[in-house]
């Protein structure tokens, strides 16, 4: 392993954190794209080298980045003269031209009327495992899109968003957004995406068809508390040797799955709030997992004022408190869904961001925590590479 | 030859200055300024007005010699001053937010 690159996305701009091996001296690159909000920037597994970004703006709408150096230079895909070039009088400049499949339809309003379905952003970038030109897009209103060009041109996996459960969703309150997007690497048919508020979905056969996978689940705020969609999932994740044991972090409540999603069990135990916003996976124990208890879903920040991760060695419902090198008083910062990510190294490395901007680092597995960064702005996601 | 003032992130986004220039073959109006600005620079396409529907994004607007022309029709000729790069054509983000 030559060292960690720690793709930082932010409210006002991107940010690259490396270090070597040892993880102890951090070098801190940005902001890339000054100003604008960065929902999320992830490394294709094929080449680490190609970073998809996404970048995007209440004012001037959505730009997908793309760098094919670790991050060191960075283009609009399609912008050469060459990729320009087309039959019409316009050239193709498509890279950020995102378009629902057929009729967009409508969903659920926050007030229980029907609203169009209208494209606002691209919160998750999910590079497939095939080919680094291939990349998944998970979008606010929630959708699917994929580009096997490299960015360049995005098509919409429709076949999810036209389930037939699609007039039930609802946004939560950061809107309705596809935010994870999970590929089973035994099988790239196979994969998984959640959804603000509709719940977690699966595909057997690579997109065209979707299930909703929610079986167990229990939104009390909702009129049918077990209703087929309608929950507000905020995260699941798994361990790549194990794709069908699903962790998830709901609204309320930490989840377990070992059917692939078919069915779920709450494992939230002994924390001392079971809402909150991330969970992830230990790189070599399939069954340790951590998430960040917040207070409420009315008061955004951890309990009593002391920012922990919480570790289960047990997949769920036993958990321990880490604190070691975290504030434990007068600390209010929240942890979003997709800021916390695990890099491959030994023993593994556990990363999250908050919005007080700081960027946490632990190189023993959580035991204990240092800030790489502290005074960045808002910290949207964190995605972890480990370089060989 | 036309001159156009964009908005700060938009220049960044295009990697341009302050001010740019584009070249009309016909009537100068908003639709043709868009046109070629977004002829010279594809990756601004979506940014000032939107990929289907064409309409100007709703934080954006669009001054000529001082005026807000932002809810003129697109396809209206512009003041000569425009026409002849006298005057830039700006467009403006919304002072909002934070």
């Amino acid at each position: 392993m030559s060292g960690i690159r720690v793709l930082v996305g932010t409210r006002k701009g991107a940010f690259i954190l490396t270090s070597d091996a040892k993880r102890q001296d951090w070098k801190v690159d940005g902001p890339h794209f000054a100003g604008w909000e960065i929902y999320h920037m992830k490394g294709s597994p094929v080449n680490p080298d190609r970073i998809y970004a996404s970048q995007t703006s209440g004012w001037f709408g959505q730009i997908i980045q793309r760098s094919d150096d670790g991050g060191k230079t960075w283009q609009t895909p399609g912008s050469t003269p060459e990729e320009l070039k087309s039959e019409g009088p316009m050239p193709k400049g498509e890279s950020n031209k995102f378009v629902y499949d057929g009729i967009a339809g409508t969903h659920m309003w926050y007030d229980g009327t029907q609203h169009p379905w209208e494209f606002k952003r691209v919160w998750h970038l999910e590079p497939a495992l095939d080919s680094p030109d291939h990349v998944y897009a998970g979008v606010e209103d929630a959708a699917l899109f994929e580009s096997r060009d490299g960015g360049k041109s995005w098509n919409e996996l429709s076949g999810l968003r036209q389930h037939d459960t699609g007039p039930r969703w609802q946004p939560g309150a950061g809107g309705m957004c596809l935010h994870t997007i999970l590929i089973d690497p035994k099988n790239q048919k196979r994969m998984f995406v959640a959804i603000s508020a509709a719940g977690a979905f699966r595909t057997d056969d690579g997109g065209k068809t979707w299930k909703p996978i929610n079986k167990g689940l229990v939104s009390n705020f909702m009129p049918n508390p077990t209703a087929e969609v309608g929950h507000c999932v905020h995260r699941i994740a798994f361990h790549p040797s194990k794709p069908g044991t699903l962790f998830m972090q709901k609204h309320w409540d930490v989840m377990r799955s070992n059917d692939g999603g078919d069915s779920w069990t709450e494992v939230s135990g002994n924390l001392p709030t079971d809402f909150g916003f991330p969970i992830d996976v230990h790189a070599h124990e399939p069954e340790t997992i951590y998430v960040v208890p917040i207070k409420s879903d009315s008061e955004h920040y951890p309990p009593d004022g002391k920012l922990r991760v919480f570790r289960s060695r047990t997949g769920g419902n036993e958990w321990e408190e880490l604190t070691k090198g975290l504030p434990q008083k007068d600390c209010y910062v929240n942890v979003l869904r997709d800021a916390m990510s695990v890099d491959s190294a030994y023993p593994c490395g556990i990363y999250f961001g908050t919005t007080g901007g700081q960027v946490y680092a632990s190189a023993d597995s959580g035991d204990s925590w240092n800030p790489i960064v502290r005074d960045l702005p808002a910290v949207l996601s964190v995605e972890v590479q480990t370089l060989k | 030859m036309i001159r156009v003032v964009l908005p700060h992130h938009l220049r960044t986004l295009a990697r341009t200055s302050d001010e740019v220039e584009v070249d009309l073959n016909g009537t100068a109006t908003i639709a043709a300024i868009l046109d070629a600005i977004e002829n010279k620079y594809p990756m601004l396409r979506g940014t000032i007005r939107d990929h289907v529907t064409r309409q100007r994004r709703p934080l954006v607007r669009f001054f000529a010699c001082g005026e807000d022309i932002s809810h003129e029709s697109i396809d209206a000729p512009l003041p000569d001053r425009i026409a002849d790069g006298t005057e830039p054509f700006f467009v403006m983000g919304a002072i909002a937010g934070g």
